[in-house]
């Protein structure tokens, strides 16, 4: 498990064992959706915002 | 010697339906690319990285990013989960209509119109309340209920200015009053695999928007409805959204080609994600027999 600061509000996010690269996370203080780029070192940025086609 | 499928999976975020998928492809022992649709590119004369899968399985989260996609690579010749034309089938709800009603399949009472004034002629025949929806979107985005002539003529007005030219194509369906859910069922392959209800007090009865999940029993109705849906749009993997009428019985609502299941999979017990496996495996092995 590791601990990075939130990109948007430095708030500390701890992730999960299994966290895999691509995962959504969602920052617990400010509630931004974050994106996580690697692994080793663990860096997250903000996930794009949502498109008009997006969906299912 | 057995050789192993070589499997693409293209998607944009790593939802919780993503990550199923991958853990059933590793328990099944298959390992499959992971093709990030912000990453690809396709060389348009150059088609032989890409004829090196033996299917592609689609789950991205961007419809034209996913339609345009399987376009290259069906033209490629590659076997792809859904197709390009089942995609185009169901991502777009006009399509879809069209689909269900040529081959009958019981649906609700749409129309269509062009202009902001055709469009009122045709919500006024339908009667109020109607519900105006964009022909592409999901979650239940952008969807208007219109109670009556005023909010008609506002809705219609800021559509046509402020949206993009797709939102000048009035997508208009009648009101259902359904008994605070609807159904989703799960179709693979030429099977139901199981169904759900989605309930909420809101009119709008989808997941994203809050909606909950619960046990939907399997019956024969629900099981031939949405394998003629699914035949209509072309097959595959599909979810089936079903609304109850009050007068009518089963409609179908709308047809999704590139489903989210984090709702039906813990709700039914049935691992959706080894389904869709099993069946992109299915699709792969068919292509190695040919080749």
């Amino acid at each position: 498990m590791a601990t990075v600061p939130c990109p948007e509000c430095s708030a500390n996010i701890t992730l999960e064992s299994k966290t895999i690269v691509g995962e959504i996370l969602v920052c617990p203080d400010c509630g931004v959706e974050l994106e996580v780029k690697s692994l080793d070192p663990v860096t997250l940025d903000l996930a794009p915002m949502t498109q008009e086609d997006w969906g299912e | 010697m057995y050789k192993h499928p070589r499997i693409g999976v293209l998607f944009s975020r790593m939802r919780v339906e993503e990550k199923w998928i991958f853990e059933a492809f590793e328990k099944h022992a298959v390992a499959c690319e992971r093709l990030d649709d912000r990453s690809v590119c396709f060389d348009l004369e150059n088609p032989g990285p890409w004829r090196q899968f033996d299917a592609v399985l689609e789950r991205s989260i961007s419809y034209t990013n996913g339609l345009y996609a399987l376009q290259i690579l069906n033209a490629f010749g590659v076997p792809t989960v859904n197709s390009a034309a089942v995609a185009a089938a169901c991502g777009d709800k006009l399509a879809t209509s069209t689909l269900l009603g040529r081959a009958g399949v019981p649906q609700p009472r749409n129309m269509v119109a062009f202009t902001p004034e055709a469009a009122l002629q045709a919500i006024e025949t339908l009667g109020y309340p109607v519900v105006l929806k964009p022909l592409v979107g999901s979650w239940g985005r952008l969807l208007a209920k219109i109670n009556d002539r005023e909010a008609a003529e506002a809705v219609l007005e800021h559509k046509a200015i402020l949206g993009s030219v797709q939102h000048s194509v009035f997508y208009i369906q009648e009101y259902i009053h359904k008994p605070g859910r609807d159904i989703r069922a799960i179709v693979i392959g030429g099977r139901v695999l199981t169904a759900i209800y989605r309930k909420s007090e809101h009119w709008i009865t989808n997941t994203a928007r809050g909606a909950e999940g619960e046990p939907c029993p399997l019956t024969p109705e629900i099981e031939s409805l949405c394998l003629q849906a699914a035949q209509a749009v072309g097959g595959g993997v599909l979810a089936v959204d079903l609304v109850e009428h009050p007068e009518r019985g089963l409609l179908v609502n709308e047809v999704n080609h590139t489903m989210e299941f984090h709702t039906a999979q813990p709700v039914s017990r049935i691992d959706i994600a080894d389904e869709i496996v099993h069946y992109v495996l299915q699709v792969a092995e068919a292509r190695m027999v040919v080749a």
